[in-house]
């Protein structure tokens, strides 16, 4: 058992575990100090879009009355969590960062907000997010951008940006995120923090606004290899409630993550993800990350995936037309937002839901509905829908004849570091390109994971290496995930975010 | 106030010597599945308005999908029944429109690949022929909630202050039955159009899948009609030849009588329009049951872009062959095979089995044979009395008969008390009208009223001494042979013993005592 630092929020959630199961600090006092820290940074970072510091405590409370009685509790039970708001959470706002919602209570909660409260975990709140998963940055979001803990002037990556800062920024130990097309794995390789978008059908999708459902799925975040394992294993497993979830046990990821072991696999370093337009400083981490994982004993080869070159343009036809459909309900009728239209008598009901979508939703979930709508119409659906759906065929076709060689393949997980905010705002293309290398794991369906491979020369901010595995093979990406971190925290002398600037001193001084 | 213009109408025979009726017919049908199509709630029709719904049926953000299976039992039954082909793989896919009853502003139905398709209906009709209806598809969908127009005069949305909408009916599993173009029924389209319908109510009745009451609007009929140049016998290669003309779509025609008449008002309405050089515009019709005439809806264009795509949150449905083949082994008998069957056991004339059919007495008269009355006694009074009453109120045998609480049990009982020799003809009729009012079961009502033939022969010969004595001309004529002169004596003792006699003992008792 690792020796827990003095300031509880540095921990890491296996460290607190360890610690709460016995019983030298209790959850009340976890929560409360991350409680604490929220109120000193997340002014300046901006993370939470609604925090729940009294439910949170109650939360505590009961884990720790409940341990004390001397009932068998989960691994993680009593470490506090937050949970990206796309999630519906009873009781709790969720908004998916969108004015849509303002003020929606869902009355049900997400399945994997239930699995999070059955397994003891305190929610400290709602993470931030661009409006309804739609961006790489969190600039959409309708209640402002998160703010990357290593520079507050850059962007965290998106659309899980609230949640890859309240991770950088120690806000809480484990976050939850959806991944579409790299929501997940962006901000956790700009913020160098863990992340994994599972296999799809391996955690349910009940309960999440669906952004693009064939493409969406949730995963665990973390600042370890460990933890995000140990929240995945929380996270996953088969739903009822979800007819495209899978019928199996959550893949053997905590004992993956704990062998660490890369000793005899075959790793491949896929051609097409890492080129042009890739960052030099990025670029460098990643071959180094690769030649130690050769070190580690794994073998190394160059993999082709001549489709991800379609990747994107396919993923921004079935995105959107999906995304045109699953946003269609938000209409003043039932819940969120209405709003009358102006100098209309008495309006009827198709003018107040233009209205109010016209003034609910932000300017990037208008230009996916419109490119969504466009791209499922009668004469165009077989040239766009119909082509991408071909094309993602043919990425699945790349990814099984790559694995029939490989067990595993990494790339880098975004061609650049953090930029700064504002910089791609007024160019979605620049916006877009950011999810290249992680979108072609979403169109088939893989898993795929990104930890933190070090700093980039130029600007000294982080940047990340993204593993993928075939479907239900999520355990191979903590095998490598973890046996790579372990050499790269041996070689950095600690872990890479004790090296990101202090906020609380940054707050104090401003204070001062 | 407005006042919507009546449209001109040919007269039908004259419309018929110009033009070639096609139909196309789309029935929706309500399976009475205990929970909805995508949900656990459940089904029942009528409860308080917003209490059987959940996230899923309500379209709550994150809220998914999970599919019915009994539904799709259903759906395969369906299919099987209408001689279709079962899809191996088929998948859902959303419609896409926005309207307020319609929770998620797309209503997952199935578009390229339904369940069931290729199929057909032999429809008898009134005359014992038969036309075979050709099935296009048999898909699975979702209702849709209940939109009420609360402040307008006519509950339409037009002028009203404000609507209510109750989900209660949203995700209720609906299957969606599509007939291929109905050509060749020329004069005999209207009829065509009803017998099919009654012959699917007949049918899925038989397969107990829905309630199948129209009224209720668990089965909804939307007729397609078109008019072709008449130009020979409607099944001739010439007429058949000729193009099709525009549709007009006649929406929730919600009874078996108006299927019929709401054609034959669209087959004149066209005939006047295309007459007159007009040409008609592809538009929807709502169907007024009280005027019987038909008024312009919404104009549809076939460009009516629903941007059907496969919905990502269900997976493919793929029945197995082998649940197939024994979904093939629940289907009841067909219903126009059980028909001919029952017709030579019940030993009817093909007449008097139409008069049955048509009156929709099939399953009672089964019923109350069950419970022991010989066939003809229970064709005899379902069709009397009750099916009169039930004619004069507008509705079905089954349903007046229901509501009035008249079973097989009790028809088959008061044949009984005819068989027995307990009640005579008149006096079984009086019996009926008291079970019909309600006073009970018929052996209560005769006891209540006294109703009972006198079986002490001496009362009956006094009688019958009496009334000779009192006509000694009629006694010698049936004295001297004239047998028939009897009847007016029978009639004087039915007279004295007030009608609780047996007329046939009456007759033996007169002939013995004056041959
Ligand atoms: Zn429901």
């Amino acid at each position: 058992m690792t020796d827990l630092p003095t300031d509880l929020t540095r921990a890491t959630a296996a460290g607190l575990a360890d610690a709460l199961a016995s019983g030298a600090i209790s959850s009340v006092e976890v929560t409360q100090a991350h409680l604490d820290r929220i109120v000193a940074v997340d002014g300046q970072v901006h993370s939470y879009l609604h925090v729940d510091g009294a439910g949170a405590l109650a939360q505590a409370r009961s884990v720790d009355d409940r341990r004390r009685a001397g009932e068998t509790l989960g691994a993680l039970a009593g470490v506090p969590i937050a949970v990206k708001d796309v999630m519906t959470t009873k009781g709790l706002p969720t908004t998916c960062g969108s004015r849509i919602l303002e003020g929606w209570v869902p009355p049900y909660d997400a399945t994997v907000v239930t699995k999070l409260r059955q397994a003891g975990l305190p929610i400290l709140g709602k993470t931030n997010m661009d409006e309804f998963a739609m961006g790489s940055s969190t600039e959409h979001s309708a209640y402002g951008p998160s703010h990357n803990p290593w520079d507050l002037d850059r962007i965290p990556g998106g659309s899980g940006g609230g949640s890859s800062s309240v991770l950088a920024s120690f806000q809480a130990p484990l976050a939850t995120g959806t991944d579409t097309g790299g929501s997940i794995r962006q901000p956790a390789a700009v913020t160098a923090t863990v992340g994994t978008k599972p296999t799809y059908g391996g955690v349910s999708r009940y309960g999440l606004v669906a952004l693009a459902s064939s493409l969406d799925q949730a995963g665990p975040c973390g600042r370890t290899v460990l933890d995000t394992a140990l929240l995945h294993a929380v996270m996953g497993g088969h739903d009822p409630m979800d007819s495209t979830s899978i019928d199996a046990p959550v893949p053997p990821v905590v004992e993956a993550a704990r062998a660490a072991d890369v000793r005899g696999m075959r790793i491949g370093v896929v051609k097409e993800l890492g080129g042009e337009g890739y960052q030099p400083g990025v670029r460098a981490r990643f071959d180094e990350s690769v030649a130690l994982l050769q070190e580690l004993g794994a073998e190394v080869v160059e993999v082709s995936c001549p489709n991800f070159e379609y990747a994107l343009a396919a993923y921004y036809l079935i995105l959107p037309s999906e995304a045109s459909s699953n946003l269609a309900k938000f209409d003043a009728m039932r819940y969120g937002m209405r709003v009358q239209p102006d100098g209309v008598d008495a309006p009827s009901a198709e003018q107040v839901m233009a209205a109010t979508r016209d003034a609910g939703f932000g300017p990037e979930v208008k230009r996916r509905i419109i490119l969504g709508t466009y791209a499922l119409s009668s004469g165009y659906y077989d040239a766009y829908y119909g082509s991408a759906q071909k094309v993602r065929a043919l990425i699945a076709q790349d990814f099984a004849s790559a694995y029939d060689k490989v067990d595993v393949l990494v790339s880098p997980t975004a061609p650049t570091t953090a930029f700064k905010l504002g910089d791609k705002l007024e160019d979605p293309m620049a916006m877009y390109l950011n999810d290249i290398a992680t979108i072609p794991a979403n169109l088939a369906g893989v898993p795929g994971m990104s930890i933190p491979s070090g700093l980039a020369d130029e600007d000294g901010l982080p940047a990340g290496i993204q593993i993928l595995a075939p479907a239900t093979k999520d355990e191979r990406l903590y095998s490598v995930g973890a046996a790579l971190e372990a050499a790269l925290v041996d070689r950095w002398g600690g872990p890479i975010l004790d090296r990101a600037p202090e906020l609380g001193v940054a707050a104090a001084a401003k204070g001062a | 106030m407005t006042t919507v213009a009546t449209d001109a109408v040919m007269d039908y025979d004259e419309a018929m010597r110009k033009f070639d009726p096609v139909m196309g017919l789309e029935v929706h049908v309500e399976l009475h599945t205990a929970t909805k199509m995508f949900c656990g709630c459940p089904t029942e029709f009528g409860a308080e308005p917003n209490s059987q719904v959940c996230p899923v049926c309500l379209g709550l953000p994150g809220a998914l999908p999970v599919v019915n299976e009994k539904a799709v039992e259903s759906a395969i039954r369906i299919g099987l029944a209408l001689n279709c082909e079962i899809a191996e793989w088929c998948r859902f896919a959303r419609k896409n429109y926005f309207y307020p009853d319609m929770p998620k502003n797309f209503q997952t139905s199935q578009y390229d690949e339904p369940i069931a398709f290729e199929g057909h209906l032999d429809v008898e009709l009134e005359d014992g022929s038969t036309y075979r209806v050709e099935i296009e598809r048999a898909h699975m969908e979702e209702d849709t909630g209940k939109s009420l127009h609360i402040g307008g005069a006519t509950g339409r949305i037009h002028g009203a202050d404000h609507s209510l909408v109750d989900y209660n009916r949203a995700g209720i599993p609906l299957i969606e039955i599509v007939t291929k173009p109905m050509v060749g029924a020329g004069e005999r389209a209207p009829e065509v159009a009803k017998a099919y319908v009654s012959a699917l109510r007949e049918l899925l009745r038989a397969l107990d899948v829905s309630d199948v009451k129209m009224e209720q609007g668990s089965m909804r009929c939307d007729a397609n009609v078109s008019l072709r140049p008449h130009v020979g016998d409607p099944l001739s290669e010439e007429q058949l030849a000729v193009p099709l003309g525009t549709r007009t779509e006649t929406k929730n025609v919600n009874s078996l009588r108006s299927v019929e008449r709401a054609v034959r008002y669209e087959i004149s309405r066209h005939a006047a329009i295309l007459d007159g050089g007009g040409s008609i515009l592809q538009e929807t019709r709502h169907w007024h049951e009280d005027t019987g005439i038909t008024t312009s809806g919404r104009v549809k264009s076939d460009a009516e872009d629903y941007r059907y795509f496969p919905e990502p949150d269900l997976v493919p449905v793929a029945p197995t062959r082998e649940t197939v083949d024994a979904l093939r082994g629940t289907l009841p008998e067909p219903p126009g095979l059980r028909r001919k069957r029952l017709q030579s056991d019940w030993g009817y004339s093909d007449l008097e089995m139409r008069d049955v059919v048509n009156a929709g007495a099939v399953e009672l008269i089964e019923e109350t044979v069950a419970a022991g009355a010989s066939a003809a006694a229970a064709r005899k009074w379902w069709l009397g009395e009750p099916s009169r009453r039930a004619n004069a109120e507008g509705q079905d045998i089954v349903t007046y008969a229901a509501g009035l609480g008249l079973t097989p049990a009790h028809v088959a009982e008061l044949d009984g008390l005819v068989a027995s020799g307990r009640l005579n003809d008149s006096m079984a009729r009086q019996v009926l009208d008291g079970v019909l009012a309600g006073e009970g079961t018929p052996t209560a009502v005769a006891d209540a009223r006294g109703l009972e033939l006198v079986q002490d022969d001496g009362a009956l010969e006094a009688a019958v001494d009496k009334v000779i004595e009192a006509n000694p001309d009629v006694a010698a004529k049936i004295r001297d042979g004239k047998v028939a002169a009897a009847g007016a004596l029978i009639g004087q003792v039915m007279k004295e013993m007030k009608g609780q006699a047996d007329a046939g003992k009456a007759r033996e008792l007169i002939l013995a005592k004056l041959q």
